[in-house]
C-alpha cells in the first residue's frame, strides 16, 4: 500500500472524528443531564453552562433503592459468569481435545440457539420460572443468563483450546497427570487468557441483560436495567433522574471495562488474530 | 515371555486396520526401532504402547502385568515427542520435575535427578528459562531430559530428530546412543530414516501397511532382508532390483534359479563397471553423482534394466559412456512374483 498522502489523511482523521463524535455525543448528553435539575434537562436550547447538582443521584437511590438493584446485577452476573466457565470449560475441553465427527456440528448447533429471539422462548421460561417459584429471584436470572451466554462462552474457551497442541496434553498424560491435574497444570496455565477473555465478556453480556430480567423480575430480583426502564413511567419522564440511574447503572461496567480492554477485545476478536 | 511383550495388537481408524495384529516381544535393556515410511503405522504403534490412542484387541504385557487397559499416566513409561511437546508455561526445571512432582517424590531427591539429569544433558546453565528461550536442539534435550529424571520402565521416542538441521541431527543421533549405553534403559525409537535406524537399534522392526516386515539386527536386515520390500528401503542408495527376464544373462552368471516373474536383488557395491565389451553385460552411463569419498554411478542396459554401481574410487565416466557391468555371483538376492526372498546366492551370508 502506498503511504497516505496528506489529504486522505486529514479527510480520514475527520471521518474518525466524527464517528467518534456520534458514538459518544449520547452517553456525554446523558452525563450532563444526570447533573441538571429536571427543569434545566427539558430546556430549549439545551444548556451546556449550569450549576450541577447531585440531587438526582440521591432521589434515585431513595426512590429506588439504587443499592438493591446494584448487588442484584453483581450477583447475577459474577454468579452467572462462575457457572458458566464452570460448564463450559470441561464442555470445551472435550470438544478441543476429544473431537468426533459430530463436534462441529454440536457446536454449530450450540451457536444456532443464539439466533433465535429470547421472546421465542419467554413463555415457556416464564412458566417454569412461576411453578418452580423462582419468578423475581436472582437465581432464576442467574441460570438464565448462564444459559443464553453459554454457547458463545463454549465456543470462545473452544478456540482457545485449539491452540494448545494436543501432545502437551498426552505428554503431561504420560508423566503420570489425571485428567484433573491436567487441567490444573497444563490448561488452566496456557488457557488462563481464554478464560479471562471469556469470563470479562460473559460479566459485561450478564451485566448489560436487559429482556430476562424486565420479564423475569420487578421489585426483588430486578437488575440495574430494570431500575433504568422503571423511570420511564407512564407519569411522564424523568430526564435528569432518568440520566443519573443511567448513569449509576453503566458506571460500573464502563469502568470495568476500561480497565480490561485489552482482555475484552483479545476475547471479541477470538479465533481472527491470536 | 519378554520384558514388553505384544500379543496380536490391533487398531482401527473406522473401516481402515491400522495395525494389523502384531505379535512382538521386546527384552529388557533393548533398544528397539520402528521403522517405514509414512502411514506404515509405527507412530500409531508406539502411541498403543504408550496408551495415547486404545488398543482394539490384543494385548500388551509389561514386565509381566497386562497394561493393556492402563491409563498412560499409570503405565510407567516416558515418551519424547516429535514436536518435544514441553510446557511452555514453566521454567526447563519444573518441566523435567513435573512427573516427580506428580507423584509427590521429595523435593531433595527432585532436585538431585534434575540436577544430574542436566549434568548428562549439559542443560545445567539453563535450568530457569522457559522452553521458549532455548533453541531446537536444547528443546530436545529437556524433552529427553523429561523422560530421563523419571528412570521409567521403558522409553518411548516418537521421530524425534525430525525438527533438527541436519547436523545437529547427526550429533543428537550419537548422544542417544551414548546415553542408551549409559542408562542401558529398555528404548523404542520411531523413525522413518533408515540411517536412524541402523545406526542406533540394537533390533529393527520394519513395518509396512500396519504390519510387520521383518525383526533383526541391523545387519541382518541388510544382509538377508525377508523380501523386496525390505531388501529396498534398508540402504542408501537403495538395493538395485531387476526383473530376472529383462537381464536373462543373470541366471547363468550368477548361476541360479529364479523363479519365473522373479526378481533379483544386487546392492550398489555388487554391482561392479568395467570396461565396454568386458564384464557379463552391456550397458551405459545415465548419471556420475560424485560424493567424494564414493562415486554412485546409473547405468541401464540395452533392455532399460537399471542398476546403480557404488565405486570407492573417484570415476572418469561420463554420461553416454559404454561400459561392461560384472555381477559379484555371491551377492545376489532372488525374489519371487509376490517379492518374497526366494533364495540366495549362498556367500554372502555371513
Amino acid at each position: 500500500m502506498n503511504p497516505p498522502t496528506v489529504l486522505p489523511l486529514i479527510a480520514r482523521t475527520a471521518a474518525a472524528w466524527t464517528a467518534t463524535l456520534l458514538l459518544v455525543f449520547p452517553l456525554l448528553w446523558l452525563f450532563l443531564t444526570a447533573f441538571k435539575t429536571e427543569l434545566q434537562a427539558i430546556h430549549v436550547p439545551p444548556l451546556l453552562i449550569f450549576t450541577p447538582t447531585l440531587d438526582n443521584f440521591a432521589e434515585v437511590q431513595v426512590r429506588s433503592d439504587y443499592l438493591l438493584f446494584a448487588k442484584n446485577s453483581i450477583i447475577t452476573s459474577v454468579g452467572s459468569t462462575l457457572l458458566g466457565l464452570l460448564i463450559a470449560a470441561p464442555a470445551a475441553y472435550s470438544m478441543a481435545f476429544f473431537r468426533t465427527r459430530k463436534t462441529r456440528d454440536l457446536l454449530m448447533w450450540m451457536l444456532s440457539t443464539k439466533m433465535m429471539p429470547a421472546v421465542g422462548a419467554l413463555v415457556p421460561i416464564y412458566v417454569i420460572a412461576q411453578t418452580s417459584g423462582l419468578l423475581d429471584t436472582v437465581t432464576a436470572l442467574t441460570i438464565v443468563f448462564t444459559m443464553s451466554n453459554l454457547p458463545i462462552m463454549v465456543w470462545m474457551l473452544y478456540s482457545y483450546f485449539k491452540d494448545i497442541p494436543p501432545e502437551i496434553l498426552e505428554a503431561a498424560r504420560m508423566d503420570g497427570a489425571s485428567v484433573w491435574s491436567e487441567f490444573r497444570h497444563v490448561i488452566l496455565p496456557l488457557g488462563m487468557g481464554g478464560f479471562a477473555s471469556t469470563g470479562l465478556l460473559c460479566l459485561v453480556l450478564s451485566w448489560n441483560e436487559a429482556f430476562w430480567s424486565l420479564n423475569l423480575s420487578s421489585a426483588k430480583a430486578g437488575t440495574l436495567a430494570a431500575l433504568i426502564a422503571s423511570y420511564s413511567s407512564p407519569e411522564g419522564l424523568f430526564w435528569a433522574k432518568l440520566s443519573a440511574a443511567s448513569l449509576m447503572a453503566i458506571a460500573p461496567i464502563v469502568v470495568f471495562g476500561w480497565f480490561s480492554q485489552k482482555q475484552l477485545v483479545q476475547g471479541l476478536t477470538f479465533g481472527a488474530v491470536k | 515371555m519378554s520384558f514388553l511383550q505384544l500379543m496380536g495388537v490391533e487398531k482401527h481408524f473406522g473401516a481402515m486396520r491400522a495395525i494389523k495384529g502384531l505379535d512382538l516381544g521386546i527384552e529388557r535393556g533393548e533398544f528397539v526401532v520402528f521403522v517405514g515410511p509414512s502411514g506404515c503405522g509405527k507412530s500409531t504403534l508406539l502411541r498403543l504402547i504408550a496408551g495415547l490412542e486404545g488398543i482394539d484387541r490384543g494385548s500388551l504385557l509389561l514386565d509381566g502385568r497386562d497394561i493393556t487397559r492402563l491409563p498412560s499416566s499409570k503405565r510407567d513409561l516416558a515418551m519424547v515427542f516429535q514436536s518435544y511437546a514441553l510446557y511452555p508455561h514453566m521454567s526447563v526445571a519444573d518441566n523435567m520435575s513435573f512427573a516427580l512432582r506428580l507423584a509427590n517424590v521429595d523435593k531433595a531427591i527432585i532436585r538431585d535427578k534434575v540436577r544430574r539429569a542436566a549434568e548428562i544433558l549439559n542443560l545445567g546453565p539453563y535450568l530457569d528459562r522457559t522452553p521458549r528461550e532455548l533453541s531446537g536442539g536444547q528443546r530436545q534435550r529437556v524433552a529427553i531430559g523429561r523422560a530421563i529424571v523419571r528412570s521409567p520402565k521403558v522409553f518411548l521416542f516418537d521421530e524425534p530428530l525430525s525438527n533438527l538441521d541436519a547436523a545437529l541431527r547427526g550429533q543428537t543421533r550419537v548422544e542417544i546412543a551414548k546415553l542408551h549405553r549409559e542408562l542401558g534403559a529398555t528404548t523404542i525409537y520411531v523413525t522413518h530414516d533408515q540411517v536412524e535406524a541402523m545406526t542406533l537399534a540394537d533390533r529393527v522392526v520394519v513395518l509396512r501397511d500396519g504390519a510387520i516386515e521383518q525383526v533383526g539386527t541391523p545387519l541382518e536386515l541388510y544382509d538377508r532382508p525377508a523380501n523386496r520390500f525390505v531388501a529396498q528401503f534398508i540402504g542408501t542408495p537403495q538395493m538395485n532390483v531387476v526383473e530376472a527376464a529383462a537381464v536373462p544373462q543373470l541366471e547363468s552368471v550368477l548361476g541360479i534359479k529364479v523363479p519365473a516373474g522373479g526378481f533379483v536383488g544386487l546392492r550398489p557395491e555388487s554391482v561392479a563397471l568395467t570396461a565396454a565389451g568386458a564384464g557379463q553385460v552391456q550397458a551405459q552411463v545415465e548419471l556420475v553423482e560424485s560424493l567424494g569419498a564414493e562415486t554412485l554411478v546409473h547405468v541401464s542396459t540395452d533392455r532399460g534394466a537399471q542398476f546403480v554401481a557404488r565405486q570407492n574410487q573417484r570415476s572418469e565416466l561420463h554420461a553416454g559412456d559404454a561400459v561392461g557391468i560384472a555381477f559379484d555371483p555371491a551377492a545376489a538376492h532372488l525374489f519371487d512374483a509376490s517379492g518374497r526372498v526366494a533364495g540366495r546366492s549362498s556367500a554372502h551370508v555371513h
